[in-house]
């Protein structure tokens, strides 16, 4: 773990470079360039850069009717809004015909902190999870926002990529491919498998830290495609540990804790512990005092550690 | 532009509403009113004004045309049949089990069909996304999107006109199927839309308003709205739901119903004395 990045100002900095690399590239935004970073790329090519007003439905479908014509569709603003205010859109003009667009949202989870609960998104992943078609995206860091941004470009359908609002610590290795649908193992244990998301990933990390100081050999499981699930490495590992935790900025309730559970309990007997926020909306705050309030902190993922081993036969 | 007489589309329009009875008869539900108040206009697009080739239905430089009221999918499904896109005899299996034409029209499964529609408010959207590609590449294809007059109480529309508005999308034309009826009965009714060419005209549009069963004033008002322009172009057109079959006219409870075997014995007598 190394300096602390915003994710945004990396897929900034992939767009402006895609703007260069692709010219089938479009990028939209709702009045919110400014802080999803997308006016890097509207600075570099404003001749591909749309701005929609505050219509977010009207967004989504500009964005189909860009993709139905040969472009590369990226339409951003915040989480909540691009993915609830227009769920219905993207689900019958992006997901049902498949077209090439990247909705991809900043200002995720509760450490969006001081604005409150109607910007923090918690059941983002949940409604894009459900639709066919969709590939959903939690990138770790901002190294991971960056190369996810380029592999998303080159992927051919629709994506929802998260990220958040403030700085996280970087996990990954800057320059490292990204391949969507492959989770990656940080650090190898025998004991618990644990499996994060998004800057829970990091959190994962030093709660491995602080098992390991107990004498428990935690591994550490990067699963920044929540869809497809990659289960082949999940399996591996719980198969491997005998019991899980997952740990993701967003609700329990159909995100990665519910992702996992599903894969889990359709192939192997093993307790499975969800730290996420539980049914519930969050508040204004400082984001690292929303963090430990919702319980989402590495302290809480050794904690969930230590029951799911408890809960092994 | 096809060179193509009144007459000869009126007959083609004609064809199109026999399509609309026999298919949504032969389904057993679907929705003929909007289908049947739409044949006219269907027929100068397809067979007059869109630039566009059944035997490469990808043909990049296309004219587009987007059904954003995709209840309708029976007249558009009848207009690319007619026009040569998949044979005729695929009409009948409308809204059945294995069938590419869906209740609603579906983009990749039908050649012809540019955008999944069916949930109201959305196809003007995805228009000007077709249409803004179409500036940007530089080319000179046309986007027809066709709306119901109901479905204008959905927001998004107006998101989509004032955007269409602001970025100068003189490419789109749009048709508004003004028939007065929804399902609860007449528009003013239930959420009023008048006036209508004052909402578009300030949404910076050109207003055309025409006679949508007069095939010559279609004509006029299509050939007025391709012209070059710097704004995108609205054509109001003023139809009677149901047209073409006396007890369908103006009648709401045939918006979403088919025929049973009376109906449609008197539909078939009245739409092919018509054509012989």
């Amino acid at each position: 773990m190394s300096e602390k990045l915003a994710q945004r100002n990396y897929y900034g900095k992939a767009l402006a470079e895609l703007a260069s690399e692709r010219d089938d590239v479009v990028v939209l935004d709702a009045d919110l360039a400014g802080s999803t970073k997308t006016s890097d790329f509207q600075k570099v090519c404003p001749e591909r850069f749309v701005e929609v007003g505050i219509a977010e439905q009207n967004m989504i479908g500009i964005a189909a009717g860009l993709a139905a014509s040969g472009k590369v569709a990226f339409a951003s603003t915040f989480g909540v809004f691009a993915t609830g205010r227009c769920w219905e859109q993207i689900r019958l003009a992006v997901a049902y015909p498949r077209l090439n667009v990247k909705v991809v949202a900043t200002h995720c989870g509760i450490s969006v902190g001081e604005d409150g609960a109607s910007h923090q998104a918690l059941e983002d992943m949940a409604v894009m999870r459900a639709l066919p078609n969709m590939t959903v995206i939690s990138p770790a860091d901002a190294y991971e926002a960056y190369s996810a941004t380029k592999a998303i470009a080159d992927y051919d359908g629709p994506v929802y990529m998260r990220m958040g609002r403030a700085e996280f610590p970087t996990v990954t290795e800057q320059g490292a491919p990204f391949t969507i649908g492959k989770a990656t193992v940080l650090r190898e244990g025998s004991d618990v498998t644990l499996v994060g998301c998004g800057q829970m990933v990091s959190f994962c990390l030093e709660a491995a830290d602080m098992l390991s100081s107990e004498g428990v050999s935690a591994e550490v499981v990067n699963m920044s495609t929540i869809k497809p699930l990659d289960t082949e490495t999940l399996l591996a590992s719980v198969s491997k540990t005998g019991c899980c935790v997952t740990a993701e900025e967003h609700s329990i309730i159909g995100g990665l804790g519910s992702a996992v559970a599903e894969a889990l309990s359709e192939s192997l007997c093993a307790p499975l512990e969800r730290i996420g926020t539980r049914d519930t909306f969050g508040e204004s705050g400082k984001p690292d005092e929303l963090m430990e309030k919702y319980g989402l902190t590495s302290a809480d993922i050794a904690e969930a550690a230590r029951k799911s081993i408890s809960r092994r036969s | 532009m096809r060179d193509i007489s009144v007459a000869e589309l009126e007959a083609i329009a004609n064809r199109l509403r026999i399509h609309v009875i026999e298919m949504t008869t032969a389904a057993g539900s679907g929705h003929p009113g909007g289908s049947l108040s739409a044949a006219d206009l269907m027929a100068v697009l397809f067979f007059r004004n869109m630039n566009h080739d059944p035997s490469n239905p990808q043909w990049e430089d296309r004219d587009r045309f987007v059904l954003s009221k995709g209840h309708v999918a029976p007249v558009l499904y009848a207009a690319l049949a007619e026009s040569g896109y998949f044979p005729v005899e695929d009409l009948l299996t409308l809204r059945k089990m294995g069938s590419r034409l869906q209740g609603h029209p579906v983009r990749g499964k039908v050649p012809g069909v540019e955008m999944s529609t069916g949930s109201l408010g959305q196809g003007l959207s995805m228009s000007c996304g077709i249409a803004l590609a179409g500036k940007m590449d530089g080319k000179d294809y046309k986007t027809y999107c066709l709306l119901g007059d109901g479905e204008l109480q959905s927001g998004q529309n107006w998101e989509a006109a004032m955007f269409a508005g602001q970025y100068q999308l003189g490419n789109l034309i749009a048709i508004v199927d003004r028939n007065h009826l929804q399902i609860t009965g007449n528009t003013e009714d239930a959420v009023g839309l008048d006036p209508l060419p004052e909402k578009w005209r300030a949404f910076k549009w050109n207003v055309i308003v025409a006679k949508g069963h007069s095939i010559r004033q279609l004509m006029e008002a299509l050939d007025k709205a391709a012209e070059a322009h710097s704004r995108p172009t609205v054509i109001i057109m003023n139809t009677i739901k149901g047209q073409g079959v006396s007890f369908m006219e103006n009648n709401a409870g045939f918006h979403g119903k088919a025929c049973n075997k009376e109906e449609f014995e008197q539909a078939m007598r009245e739409l092919k004395g018509v054509s012989e």
